[in-house]
């Protein structure tokens, strides 16, 4: 009887190791195993760290931009709501970003005009304007983070630039202006006209 | 008596078969080793790597010669563990076109006659998604236009493809990383397979293409963007040439809005993974259960 039972353990020991020999080549074949990507974020966290920004942040650099400080630091600071004239009148008459609601100490620091302000008041430089979109537009900002809102170039495996928010967005002006369409394609119609 | 004169006896026919067989034979040794070689080329999946390298080198000094530039015709196979896929933002597009000229370019496709890989269908938003209304003449003065929304449609990809079933040559067939691919030298242009695709994705060369020589994209794909000959069909490929290099389609490149996305679906940190997870995501005439892997999805 023991040996009878001895045997069967026997089997079934043989009978389980083959599974799970089974399954080991299922796990070595399995497709997601050996995929390293080097710059791909890990899932649910801020994958933005993980990835290269290869595009500078624009703001001075570009032609005609210079620190505000360069006019503002010995100007007496107004913090009243008001229309802007003489300076700044072009950005005060084209803004529309929710014009009934914002101006510009909303973003700009009154004290010190080198930096921009959260709402809770932290100071952030220009090169991380990103932070404060995100504060109103979180969607947008979480979708950007994983590389969905705007756009992204170069290797889907590898390094990628992004553009950041106010590379595309003018921040004054948010929406995108219309762009000229290019030609359509040629009609069947146009081309025996053509003869 | 009109049937007499096309009426010949066994003996005209046996009179006359020497003379053809002689006319073939001259003719025949007109063509150099390398054309009558072309002319039996075994389908690219056949072919040993000995046989694709000296196709490729020949292929090469062809296009090199004749464009003036250096060529690369590259037959880099699929790239492991990938599954391509691709997501395109209904919500965003604005139907400027730039993703049609700039495929146009990188894919050389023929400037005339015309072939355009993407077509761009200008849709009302009151009618949703309808072909039948849809317009893909439209030429405003800037766009978007008010009351319309754009749906560019290239090859779906699909997983289930109709196209690669009904090659009588099986010039056409589904690679291991998705992709749908032409052999231009095993397809007999018989179309079958552009009357078989629900999206209008793949197009024919009635006429022989022409690129212009200081706009011809060196850089090719055999399976891909290497320069056709009149009588083949082709179609979107992802820009194989590109994405098996680990780099983006060129519609994706261009796109001035980033309505474009593109990664591989396997990989679930991938952007497409997170659009099929996040977003609402629809397919275009799922109901011929085509399985596309190219998405559209509203990214607000």
């Amino acid at each position: 009887m023991n040996e009878l039972n001895h045997k069967k353990l026997k089997i079934r020991f043989i009978f389980y190791s083959l599974i799970l020999l089974l399954f080991y080549g299922c796990a070595e074949n399995a497709p997601f195993k050996d995929m390293t990507y080097t710059n791909v974020g890990t899932g649910e966290s801020d994958s933005i760290q993980n990835q290269d920004i290869a595009v500078s942040a624009p703001i001075f650099h570009e032609e005609g931009i210079f620190p505000c400080s360069d006019c503002h630091a010995d100007m007496e600071v107004n913090t009243k709501r008001r229309p802007l004239v003489d300076m700044h009148e072009e950005i005060y008459k084209s803004f529309n970003h929710d014009r009934k609601n914002l101006w510009c100490l909303d973003c700009h620091n009154a004290n010190n005009r080198d930096y921009l302000h959260l709402a809770n008041g932290k100071l952030i430089s220009f090169k991380e304007s990103e932070k404060l979109c995100g504060q109103c537009h979180g969607d947008k900002y979480r979708d950007w983070r994983f590389g969905v809102h705007g756009k992204r170039t170069g290797y889907w495996n590898g390094k990628k630039q992004y553009m950041l928010c106010v590379q595309c967005h003018n921040p004054h002006t948010p929406h995108f202006k219309k762009l000229k369409p290019m030609p359509p394609p040629v009609r069947e119609e146009d081309l025996r006209n053509q003869d | 008596m009109q049937k007499d004169s096309y009426d010949s006896s066994r003996r005209d026919f046996l009179k006359k078969l020497p003379v053809a067989i002689t006319g073939s034979a001259v003719a025949l040794s007109s063509c150099s080793r390398q054309e009558i070689d072309e002319y039996l080329q075994e389908n690219f999946r056949t072919l040993s790597s000995a046989e694709k390298k000296e196709i490729i080198s020949n292929l090469e000094k062809k296009y090199s010669e004749k464009y003036g530039k250096k060529f690369i015709v590259s037959a880099k196979p699929a790239i492991d563990n990938t599954l391509f896929g691709y997501a395109l933002d209904l919500s965003r597009c604005i139907g400027c076109r730039r993703c049609v000229y700039a495929c146009v370019k990188e894919n050389n496709q023929s400037r005339d006659p015309q072939i355009q890989w993407i077509q761009v269908l200008q849709m009302e938003k009151d009618k949703g998604i309808d072909f039948m209304h849809s317009d893909v003449h439209y030429d405003p003065e800037l766009v978007p236009e008010e009351g319309y929304f754009y749906v560019p449609v290239s090859c779906q990809q699909c997983n289930n493809p109709p196209c690669i079933k009904v090659c009588p040559t099986k010039a056409t067939w589904q690679e291991e990383d998705g992709i749908v691919v032409v052999d231009y030298d095993w397809c007999i242009g018989c179309r079958y397979c552009q009357a078989a695709c629900p999206y209008g994705a793949r197009h024919f060369n009635f006429g022989q293409p022409t690129v212009p020589a200081e706009e011809i994209n060196p850089i090719t794909h055999y399976l891909g963007n290497r320069p056709r000959i009149k009588g083949v069909v082709e179609k979107c490929t992802f820009c194989i040439q590109r994405v098996r290099e680990g780099k983006y389609p060129s519609c994706v490149e261009i796109c001035p809005v980033g309505a474009r996305k593109f990664g591989n679906l396997l990989d679930p940190n991938s952007e497409v993974r997170y659009i099929l997870k996040n977003k609402r995501v629809l397919v275009l005439k799922a109901e011929l259960n085509t399985q596309p892997k190219f998405f559209y999805y509203f990214g607000v």
